[in-house]
């Protein structure tokens, strides 16, 4: 026999509350390569997982937004450093899983991360942009404040398994919300790649949190939580975003459905922000 | 003796122990060039000077002193980086150098908190917790806006302005630095940084970090020297952008000087900052802020409350209050983690106070000086209290810059907004009541470019920082700050 070394291969399982628990379910899929050829085996979440995922989301968001949100920007530059530091693993999964070539990979993660540093610019900026004082006809100081959604719901893209699922959860995260997020059914190694990231950078635990397994499953499951304040469905095909988006209407959901390619229009950013107006008397 | 003041004599016998920090955390070189095109280079003139430790009057370092070919030299390096490099840099990348630049200010925050203290004399608890965090946050701040310009409310890619000439003053050395060079950099232009002639210890070391962040040569160019140095950068007619923190007698000479040119201006001049205090303040807090506002970093800051205005009703019990608080601040050796108030910062600067406070003995103030004992070497000011101060005083108009208060009263709202506003200064000014619609009513009337309310000389990169009416043109820190280097 040979001494040739056995690899130790990797379980990729859910991201609930800072923690990487399988599926509560037992339950696994496998996931393969663009080529067909085995690539690991995924926990397959449950839809107790989605419920686990919102609890934690939940208790996590005051904490998120009440740190500073200078100390979001940090966290997050800290995400882009860890994930700097492992572009090649990232890399060879978005080849791998996307079937694009080594070096379109390489582009791909490069330009994730750099949007990483994008969004850690925004957290201390959103209130400047979209915030500012009114001027009431009277005598009041009145100003509006944007404030997070709250808890928002990811139903990540099918195809571009890191870029867009970037974008998907740091928008909602950058000001101020905390996410549940459902990956790519067939792509989903990347995201988890980066959830683990995301333990080693100070995000606290619930902030982010990510579920693999079967779409159609789970999607319906975070559409219709009723602790779930909003619902990024930008990555489903149009039919399924219709249901969801009804689905959603039960609980008001906040719902983002179209991003333009190349948007400059800061939509991701605005869509899970609430406007919070405050009047105050002027008098002696 | 009453148990109060048995307390406090008994309070008063114990003392902390000393809790240097260690000045060899401070690698300083013997001798400093200038910053010139990536590296260090000779004046070429070869004339040093040295800067001295305020606290102890050694000399830490020299530095070199720039002549005006000097400053063409590094304003010729600033407009080739603009042409070649900068200019052609996209916002996304120059971010990323400004993330860098930050997180190597994080780094060596230890390092840099020693030297700012050594060279300025400020409390090692200052730099430690003040200035140097400050400094890397407003870095961080606009690392986050170079690629965000189209957001920034000027309009779609708004453009720099090109070569900005920058001079700072010796109160927060690399916290001005920061607030220079940061958004001149997001904006995209390049920069000539002249450091104050006392302190330019921090800006030589924030070029080495530039040159560990690899920012691309001539972008900044950091340049020593005494007033003539700033001078020749002003004259300089490739110069863009002249950007001035220091006294407004200089300012309005700036002013002058560059009337007929082609270049903008910003400037952040003096003040005389008035501290408003109502009779329904909470006591404790409003003490506090106040002593805070007057003796952080020893009074040598533009935005000092340095007027305290105070309700007449409760005029006794706040001076005898303060007085108490006075003779508590620990004056003394600046690498002491225990002590509030440091060196002043220069043999000039404490000549200045010491006529000040003499003129305001004269004119028939009342004093009362901390009976601290003062170190024996290097420059120092017990902190004092003037009561009975009257509008015409000069204590009550000039700027003393340093730790020296002036209290005056007032009985209405609209009194003390008359007597705030009694001033050619408009740089910042303090509210002190539990009612915020008056808080609010007199913020409205103050023209002053920042009020704080229920607290006072807080910072923070978000928020913008500048003066109305003599204090100077101009914002600072937020998004507004982008503005002063932006052709828009």
């Amino acid at each position: 026999m040979s001494d040739t070394r056995l690899d130790v291969r990797k379980t990729y399982k859910l991201l609930i509350n800072g923690a990487f628990p399988r599926s509560e379910s037992g339950r696994s899929y496998e996931v393969v390569t663009a080529k067909g050829a085995f690539l690991a085996n995924v926990a397959q979440g449950s839809r107790k997982d989605v419920r686990d995922a919102v609890v934690a989301a939940r208790s996590a968001q005051p904490k998120w937004w009440g740190a500073t949100a200078y100390n979001r920007g940090q966290v997050i530059y800290r995400l882009a450093e860890m994930a700097e530091s492992r572009r090649e693993e990232l890399a060879e999964h978005v080849q791998l899983s996307e079937g694009v070539s080594a070096r379109a990979a390489k582009a791909v993660v490069a330009s994730s991360i750099d949007r990483v540093v994008w969004y850690a610019g925004w957290t201390d900026k959103i209130a400047q942009v979209f915030g500012g004082t009114n001027p009431v006809a009277g005598p009041y100081f009145n100003f509006s404040i944007p404030v997070p959604s709250g808890v928002v719901g990811v139903l990540a893209d099918q195809e571009s398994s890191l870029l867009a699922f970037v974008d998907a959860v740091l928008a909602p995260m950058c000001v101020g919300n905390t996410v549940v997020a459902i990956t790519s059914e067939r792509r989903p190694t990347p995201a988890v790649l980066l959830g683990e990231m995301t333990a080693s950078s100070d995000f606290p635990g619930g902030v982010l949190n990510i579920i693999t397994g079967r779409t159609d499953e789970l999607a319906p499951t975070l559409a219709a939580h009723e602790d779930v304040d909003g619902i990024d469905l930008a990555g489903v095909a149009r039919d399924a975003a219709n249901d969801l988006a009804a689905t959603g209407a039960q609980s008001i959901k906040r719902v983002l459905r179209v991003v333009p390619t190349n948007d400059d229009s800061l939509r991701r950013l605005r869509a899970f922000i609430e406007t919070s107006t405050v009047w105050h008397t002027i008098g002696q | 003796m009453t148990d109060r003041t048995l307390a406090n004599s008994q309070l008063g016998s114990l003392d902390y122990d000393p809790a240097p920090e260690s000045a060899s955390i401070a690698k300083l070189k013997a001798s400093y060039g200038l910053f010139i095109d990536g590296e260090f280079t000779s004046p070429s003139r070869h004339e040093q000077f040295p800067s001295l430790n305020p606290a102890t009057e050694e000399t830490l370092a020299t530095v070199a002193q720039a002549s005006a070919a000097d400053v063409d030299r590094a304003v010729g390096a600033a407009r080739r980086a603009y042409a070649s490099t900068w200019s052609k840099t996209s916002g996304a990348q120059r971010s990323k150098y400004l993330f860098r630049i930050a997180r190597l200010i994080q780094e060596r925050s230890r390092e840099l908190a020693v030297v700012e203290t050594l060279d300025n004399g400020k409390p090692i608890r200052e730099s430690r917790d003040v200035d140097i965090p400050l400094a890397a946050a407003h870095f961080f701040y606009y690392a986050g806006w170079a690629d965000k310009l189209d957001y920034a409310g000027y309009g779609r890619n708004p453009k720099p302005l090109g070569v900005a000439g920058q001079i700072i003053p010796w109160n927060f050395p690399l916290l001005m630095a920061a607030w220079k060079l940061a958004p001149a950099l997001a904006a995209g232009n390049t920069c000539v940084l002249k450091p104050a002639e006392t302190t330019p210890l921090s800006a030589l070391l924030l070029a080495e970090i530039l040159q560990q962040a690899e920012l691309p040569e001539g972008v900044v160019n950091i340049i020593t020297g005494d007033g003539s140095t700033g001078s020749a950068l002003v004259d300089h007619p490739d110069v863009d952008k002249i950007a001035f923190t220091g006294l407004t007698e200089v300012g309005r000479n700036i002013q002058q000087r560059t009337a007929a040119s082609h270049k903008h201006l910003t400037l952040e001049l003096g003040g005389k900052g008035a501290n408003i205090v109502f009779e329904d303040a909470p006591i404790d807090e409003m003490i506090e802020g106040i002593i805070d506002g007057i003796f952080f970093n020893q009074g040598h800051v533009c935005c000092a409350g340095s007027r305290l205005l105070v309700q007449e009703s409760i005029a006794d019990e706040v001076l005898r209050r303060l007085i108490r608080r006075v003779e508590q601040l620990r004056v003394g050796d600046p690498l002491d983690k225990n002590t509030d108030v440091g060196a002043i910062n220069s043999a000039a600067q404490l000549l200045r106070i010491r006529e000040l406070t003499d003129v305001g003995e004269g004119e028939g103030a009342t004093r009362y000086t901390s009976s601290c004992e003062l170190p024996q070497k290097g420059y120092w000011f017990a902190p004092t209290v003037f009561a009975d101060v009257a509008q015409s005083h000069r204590i009550a108009r000039e700027e003393i810059f340093g730790p020296v208060l002036s209290v005056l009263t007032f009985r209405t709202p609209e009194e003390a907004v008359a007597k705030a506003n009694n001033t050619n200064y408009g740089l910042a000014c303090g509210v002190w009541s539990e009612k915020g619609s008056r808080t609010l009513w007199v913020a409205q009337r103050l023209r002053a470019g920042v009020i704080w309310a229920n607290t006072y000389n807080r910072f923070d990169p978000t928020s913008p920082f500048g003066g109305m009416r003599e204090s100077g043109f101009g914002r600072e820190g937020g998004r507004h700050g982008l503005e002063a280097y932006l052709n828009v």
